[in-house]
């Protein structure tokens, strides 16, 4: 009894610990020598896997679901729609699953050819009907489609979605034969290749989601590894919350003899320093980011994997046009021409971004936003007088809120500071929600001046300008203007493109006259890339297809060489 | 007999503490402003009022609640709001076992180092040693993991690159991780130990011992060891609950897929049933380790049974 009772004492127990010390060193050395020379990076460009980081976990891999930048990246591998995204401009198309594709003289009408050997990753062809039923699915009203009005181009899309016409027939699409599918829409659309590019018009397969549930049924078993099916150049083969989406070749793809990688594996990190580091470490060949303090490092080291590009975003902040002092629209213009742009993108976000003299960033398709946005204090002061304050000191106190963010924060600071300076207004609160209550809060119209954003969806003015239309779910600042109104309507109907940006043209003046928004600086993006990838060209929208991309080891490269 | 009634006492305490959690949770989770479907980019009213509609929210809240609950009798803790096309059950069955691994290796780092630490320091109490020991605990408590974190990162993964910096699956990122989790605990465990141990080497029978002219040694390890553990045991449960629940900040500087990163995220998405289901399965983790913990040291110390 008493000898067996002895492994129990306490001194037992401390012999077991000691006994275990030199075991835990063992287990330690193991574990560090298992890991191999070759950085996982190496190993991944020699099997042709491109690993990305990816920003936050994906919060579904169903086109008709999702929509935000990282969950298109991965939606972009796994299906191909209509037309395609160019390799290295975003003005020009690449075919996709349409061969080619013409419109009527008005471009209100679209027939796409669609090619013959498309195939789904399980061998079935990809049709006309295929589209049609992806439209009808994402259009229901009872799939609650978050981002379903992306499709309102098409004729009574909007109403059918709304539940006002229940045929869905009625809608302006159809099919003649297999391969030909007609799109008529609400007026001419001269960009409509652009559009039909976003992953909304994404198709999917009808027999796969209704092997899972009704067609309506938003969260099913479809989206898993072994059941998805899909028709890009690749396919999913695994997915782990908070880990990784792994995608591999798709046998079945039309294209597959021209898909340089094997497969990519998205890796959902959403702290930025962490992805930072696991890029240094040899864990990733693309950061989704890099954070604005750790730029200037890299930029000093003149390090070649650091990437800087413009994107087609525009960051700005809403003012509220019903509440004082915003109400007032001098007032707004005496803090607009006060806030000065360029001290804020060159020394608070530091990441190469644009002053905005206008909403609409300019792109390369010609449209160009009136310049009327700019840092003058002189004018900014006299505005301030036209608004009825003979100082600053007189402005009632007034907030201005932003999403709980170090970013957000420091340009807030800088902008609080500079409207002191340059007006000597005194009372500005600067006030952080956390993100659902600030999407709260905004949505209301419950706030003096709140922080936005805004990306394109499309390479087109109109993302970035319909937004302001009375009304409008992404308006939320109570503006709204009859002819602001009038001219977005009516370049909804003109087809000549120089004409219809002029007009669109003139309804931003409206709207930088107004300034229910003050805008900031025009997006860049900052990212790392390893040397290995190849092919990956700056994209204002920075949609890249993935099939072109290439990995070469820079080493055997050299080796190579003499 | 008496055993029988207390632990039937413990279990029903137990049983009606989690009733409340579940239920504050329900209710607080819908008082927050904001809601689970609300982005960015707006989404229109009528499509608002359909997705309520498709997951009931358009119904009274009561009625959702009991609702929900005959869904948790069945162990169904339904769909993620945010992970869309998973489970609530998938997502923390897939998270459970990394927090519960991350834990569970750095609970026995915390003691490998801890408890030593404590019992050298209260063996040579007052002395430059047991300071010197005490300060190095205090300093580890006041550091916290975010800082320890990314320290250890940098040293062992970026510069002598012995372990990845993150990742799970055929990562060794996990270890830095539990070592983080292991520091910090040991230190709160090192002064634990040796608070309690001076507690037992003052007592009268440590005094007998030692007038019996045994080693000091054996007055250490063989008298006063179990009685001086026996606090230390009683903060395991609640150590390994904390551990596996509050691994958030390791998970995150790390990149493991674990269940903080839910716990977390789920509020901060309005992912309701998330919410609902992560705090669930964390308090029913601290229920049944504080209720094991309490038969423990009924075990240990029988006095604690009857509350004399």
């Amino acid at each position: 009894m008493i000898r067996q009772r002895k492994d129990r004492t306490p001194q037992g127990y401390l012999q077991h610990l000691t006994r275990l010390g030199p075991i835990l060193g063992f287990a330690l050395l193991v574990i560090a020598s298992g890991c191999s020379r070759e950085s996982k990076v190496e190993i991944a460009t020699r099997e042709k896997i491109l690993i990305m980081g990816n920003g936050a976990e994906p919060k579904a891999l169903d086109p008709h679901i999702v929509s935000s930048v990282g969950d298109s990246n991965i939606l972009r591998a796994l299906f191909e729609g209509l037309v395609a995204y160019h390799p290295t401009n975003d003005m020009l198309h690449e075919p996709g699953v349409a061969e080619r594709w013409e419109a009527n003289e008005d471009f209100s009408e679209w027939t796409f050819y669609l090619r013959k050997n498309a195939k789904w990753s399980n061998g079935d062809p990809v049709t006309a009907h295929d589209f049609i039923y992806s439209y009808n699915r994402i259009l229901h009203p009872e799939m609650a489609a978050p981002y379903s009005s992306m499709l309102y181009f098409l004729k009574n899309a909007e109403e059918f979605n709304k539940g006002e016409i229940k045929d869905f027939s009625k809608v302006g699409v159809k099919a003649e034969g297999d391969f030909t599918l007609i799109c008529k829409l609400k007026g001419p659309t001269p960009y409509f290749p652009d559009v039909v590019k976003h992953t909304t018009w994404l198709p999917v397969h009808g027999p796969t989601i209704e092997k899972f549930g009704n067609i309506t049924d938003p969260y099913t078993e479809w989206q898993k590894p072994g059941n998805h099916v899909s028709n890009g150049a690749f396919i999913l083969t695994a997915w782990r919350i908070n880990a990784y989406v792994k995608v591999r070749r798709n046998p079945n793809y039309w294209d597959g003899a021209n898909v340089k990688p094997n497969g990519i594996d998205f890796k959902p990190i959403d702290n930025v320093f962490t992805e930072e580091k696991a890029f240094r470490n040899g864990l990733l060949h693309y950061t989704y980011v890099l954070p604005e303090n750790l730029i200037a490092k890299y930029k000093e080291a003149s390090d070649p994997r650091l990437r800087t590009e413009t994107y087609a975003g525009s960051y700005f902040y809403r003012c509220n046009v019903d509440q004082a002092p915003t109400d007032n629209v001098s007032f707004r213009r005496a803090l607009a021409y006060a806030i000065d742009q360029e001290t804020i993108v060159e020394f608070v976000t530091r990441g190469g971004q644009q002053p905005a003299y206008g909403f609409t960033p300019p792109s390369k398709a010609g449209y160009d936003p009136p310049k009327i946005i700019a840092f003058d204090p002189e004018k900014a002061r006299l505005h301030l007088k036209e608004a009825g304050y003979e100082s600053g000191s007189d402005v009632p106190e007034f907030t201005v809120i932003i999403n709980t963010s170090e970013a957000h924060k420091s340009i807030a600071v800088a902008i609080q500071d500079m409207w002191k300076k340059h007006l000597g207004i005194e009372k500005v609160k600067i006030e952080n929600q956390e993100w659902k209550v600030f999407q709260q809060t905004v949505h209301d119209t419950n706030y003096e001046v709140s922080r936005a954003g805004w990306i394109g969806d499309y390479v087109d003015p109109n993302t970035f300008l319909s937004m302001w239309v009375s009304g409008d779910s992404n308006n939320n600042t109570g503006w709204s203007n009859a002819e602001f109104d009038r001219l977005m309507e009516e370049s909804g109907l003109i087809s000549d493109p120089a004409q219809r940006y002029a007009t669109l043209k003139e309804a931003e003046r409206i709207l930088l006259n107004d300034l229910p928004i003050l805008p900031i600086y025009w997006y860049t993006r900052t990212y790392l890339i390893h040397p290995d990838v190849k092919n990956w060209h700056p994209l204002l929208l920075d949609n890249h297809p993935y099939k072109y991309i290439d990995l070469v080891s820079e080493e055997d490269k050299e080796e190579v060489r003499p | 007999m008496e055993s029988v009634r207390f632990v039937l006492l413990r279990l029903l305490q137990s049983f009606f503490a989690l009733l409340c959690i579940i239920t504050l949770t329900f209710f607080l989770a819908r008082l927050a402003p904001g809601g689970p479907f609300l982005d960015e980019k707006a989404v229109p009213e009528h499509l608002l009022e359909q997705m309520n509609k498709k997951y009931g929210f358009d119904k009274p809240l009561v009625v959702q609640y009991g609702l929900y609950l005959g869904q948790l009798i069945q162990g169904d803790l339904g769909p993620s709001l945010g992970n869309k096309g998973f489970t609530v059950n998938e997502v923390i069955s897939e998270g459970l076992p990394v927090s519960f691994i991350l834990g569970f290796v750095g609970l026995l780092i915390a003691l490998v180092i801890g408890v030593p630490i404590g019992v050298f320091a209260a063996a040579n109490r007052n002395t430059p040693v047991d300071y010197g020991l005490m300060t190095v605990a205090m300093i580890g408590i006041c550091l916290p993991t975010f800082v320890i974190a990314p320290i250890l990162g940098e040293i062992f993964a970026l510069k002598l690159g012995w372990f990845d910096v993150a990742g799970w699956e055929g990562s060794t990122a996990w270890f830095l991780g539990a070592v983080t989790l292991g520091l910090y605990y040991s230190a709160y465990i090192a002064r634990l130990t040796r608070g309690s141990m001076l507690d037992v080497l003052s007592q009268d029978f440590v005094r007998t011992a030692r007038a019996k002219g045994l080693t000091p040694s054996k007055i250490l390890f063989k008298h006063a060891f179990r009685g001086g553990i026996t606090p230390v045991v009683a903060y395991l449960g609640p150590a390994l609950a904390g551990l596996i629940g509050g691994s958030f900040v390791v998970e995150t500087v790390f990149g493991i897929p674990g269940l903080g990163q839910h716990f977390i995220k789920a509020a901060s998405n309005r992912d309701y049933t998330l919410i609902n289901g992560t705090v669930t399965v964390f308090a029913i983790l601290i229920l049944i380790m504080n209720f094991l913990v309490d038969v423990l040291q009924a075990w240990l110390d029988p006095r604690t049974k009857t509350g004399n």
